[in-house]
């Protein structure tokens, strides 16, 4: 015979329980997966990583020009994508409750933002590669951009929406004309948001493959012109994880290393920050 | 009290409805706001008490499906017509809310940030408008070794009146305030109904409150509302002393409400 609030402690218990379960054992895939990465990558990180280039089999070399490569797509993108992101994000947030443009905008933005990256890759091989008849840097960093985009639309608009109506409402009784309640009152009260959403759309394309593929595609040697076929990491790691030759797979796996704890190195900074700037509110 | 009783009216109200989509939230009001005093709308909620007062600088326009039918005059001009333009209205009918609402910047740059969209001022010009507008906020002494400081790092009665001080830097002709004590402190509340005494000598102010002895204290006329109806309107002592309508005295008395 279980009393009411003895049932309910009993469950809180077993909810308890359950939810730590789910979270150990995610954790738990998580610290295997860096593991293996340092356990294989660490032999593999030597000064020469980040001051030679890509090595044909046998030799020894580095991956300096995919990690200028990555670095150089990724800015770049992130560039090309943020204020077009920033500034869609305001429209759907500030002007989105009248009208069709925004339901169906929003609408499109949540399909791009689950759309897979290699469609992303082939949309630009088609519309860009295709065209200027060779694989390139600048092609790499659009379809990175095209991934950046609907991320920090849904940030920018879901950060925006936190911002309280009633500062709208004070700017706009001060008699601020729309665009400067907009630009000084709510872009800044939740810029904290938004520049996490950025920093997490940033950690997001440093890691991708698939669209690169198709675009950039790689390069053995240094490159630093947009025009050419760039070398970048997540290919580099593709082909040389797939290859027979024990010192590609060791810059393979180095390489892996770097990117994955740059990624979680920008995800907790994006943390970080967001806590400090909103705790300062 | 007729409106026409008021010999100097600042706003003159005029068969003003007002709806929320297919809800009419005001119905005929008739109502003149006398020139440099204080005037207090009470009444339960939702008797459109804050509503009427939002018609004033037109803040229902933000929001799709709110409209307002009837006249206001503002010195004899109606204030909805069309080709009124909003934002002057509103830097000439200044507002403040029932919750404080600093801007996210510098307490020097919350007092600025409205008068530099319609005065262009020097560096020395626009600080002492600031000290103007935080001394006569009665806040000066409180904050003029923070300036720089982020205007949300104040106490909820200070972050207030750097909202009064925000409002009356543009120098508006009406303040209207929306329950503006209503989430503060009795001492917070006491320093700003001492404000609204002090204001009065410049600007004509309209108060919504709940708190009818704030509305007996500070206000020289009053108004009571009912279900989006102007129940009573009349000189506060009148009003509270020897309320004309049963309604009135029932809500004043507790009774009711």
């Amino acid at each position: 015979m279980l009393t009411l609030y003895a049932r309910r402690r009993l469950i809180n218990i077993l909810s308890l329980g359950i939810s730590i379960l789910a979270m150990g054992f995610g954790l738990f895939w998580l610290g295997w997966i860096l593991f293996t990465l340092l356990f294989h990558g660490l032999p593999g990180l030597s000064l020469q990583v980040f001051t030679q280039i890509t090595p044909p089999p046998g030799s020894t070399g580095g991956l300096i020009n995919a990690i200028a490569g990555s670095l150089m797509m990724t800015a770049l993108g992130t560039l090309i994508g943020t204020p077009i992101g920033i500034l869609a994000g305001t429209y759907l947030a500030e002007f989105g409750q009248r009208g069709w443009i925004a339901p169906i905008t929003r609408f499109i933005n949540d399909v791009l933002l689950s759309a897979p990256s290699i469609v992303i890759g082939l949309f630009v091989y088609e519309v860009y590669v295709i065209r200027t008849k060779h694989f390139s840097g600048w092609a790499g960093a659009f379809a990175l951009a095209i991934l950046v985009i609907p991320i920090v639309i849904r940030t920018t608009e879901n950060m925006l929406r936190l911002v309280p109506n009633s500062l709208r409402e004070a700017a706009a009784a001060l008699g601020a004309p729309q665009w400067k309640v907009i630009t000084l009152v709510t872009l800044r009260a939740a810029r904290a948001g938004i520049l996490t959403g950025v920093l997490l759309a940033v950690a997001r394309i440093s890691g991708e493959t698939a669209p690169l593929l198709f675009t950039a595609l790689n390069n053995q040697f240094w490159s630093s012109n947009m025009n050419q076929p760039m070398a970048n990491l997540p290919v580099v790691i593709f082909q040389f994880a797939m290859s027979p030759y024990a010192d590609w797979k060791q810059l393979a796996w180095a390489g892996a290393m770097l990117i994955t704890f740059s990624v979680l190195t920008l995800n907790i900074l994006a943390r970080v920050f967001f806590r400090q700037q909103s705790s300062t509110h | 009290m007729l409106p026409q009783e008021i010999n100097n009216p600042k706003l003159l109200v005029n068969n003003l409805n007002f709806y929320y989509g297919n809800d009419r939230a005001l119905k005929d009001i008739n109502l003149s706001i006398p020139e440099k005093m204080v005037t207090a709308f009470i009444g339960p909620s939702g008797c459109g008490k804050s509503t009427l007062l939002r018609t004033f600088n037109r803040m229902y326009e933000l929001y799709p499906k709110q409209r307002a039918t009837g006249e206001i005059l503002l010195d004899g001009k109606n204030l909805l017509e069309k080709r009124q333009d909003l934002n002057s209205l509103r830097a000439k009918i200044g507002m403040v809310f029932q919750k404080p609402t600093p801007f996210p910047m510098s307490i020097y740059d919350n007092i600025t940030f409205g008068v530099k969209l319609y005065e262009n001022l020097n560096q020395h010009e626009m600080s002492e408008r600031v000290e103007w507008a935080l001394q006569k906020a009665a806040l000066w002494n409180e904050v003029k070794d923070k300036l720089k400081q982020s205007g949300t790092g104040l106490s909820g009665g200070q972050q207030q009146r750097l909202c009064i001080a925000r409002a009356i830097a543009v120098k508006p002709e009406v303040l209207l305030l929306d329950e503006p004590t209503s989430a503060l402190d009795p001492i917070s509340t006491a320093h700003i109904e001492r404000l609204v005494d002090e204001l009065k000598k410049e600007f004509t102010i309209v108060i919504v409150t709940h708190n009818m002895q704030q509305a007996a204290r500070i206000s020289d006329y009053t108004a009571y509302m009912y279900l989006g109806e102007l129940i009573e309107f009349g000189d506060t002592s009148a009003v509270f002393t020897n309320p004309k309508r049963k309604e009135t005295e029932d809500y004043i008395t507790g009774r009711f409400g």
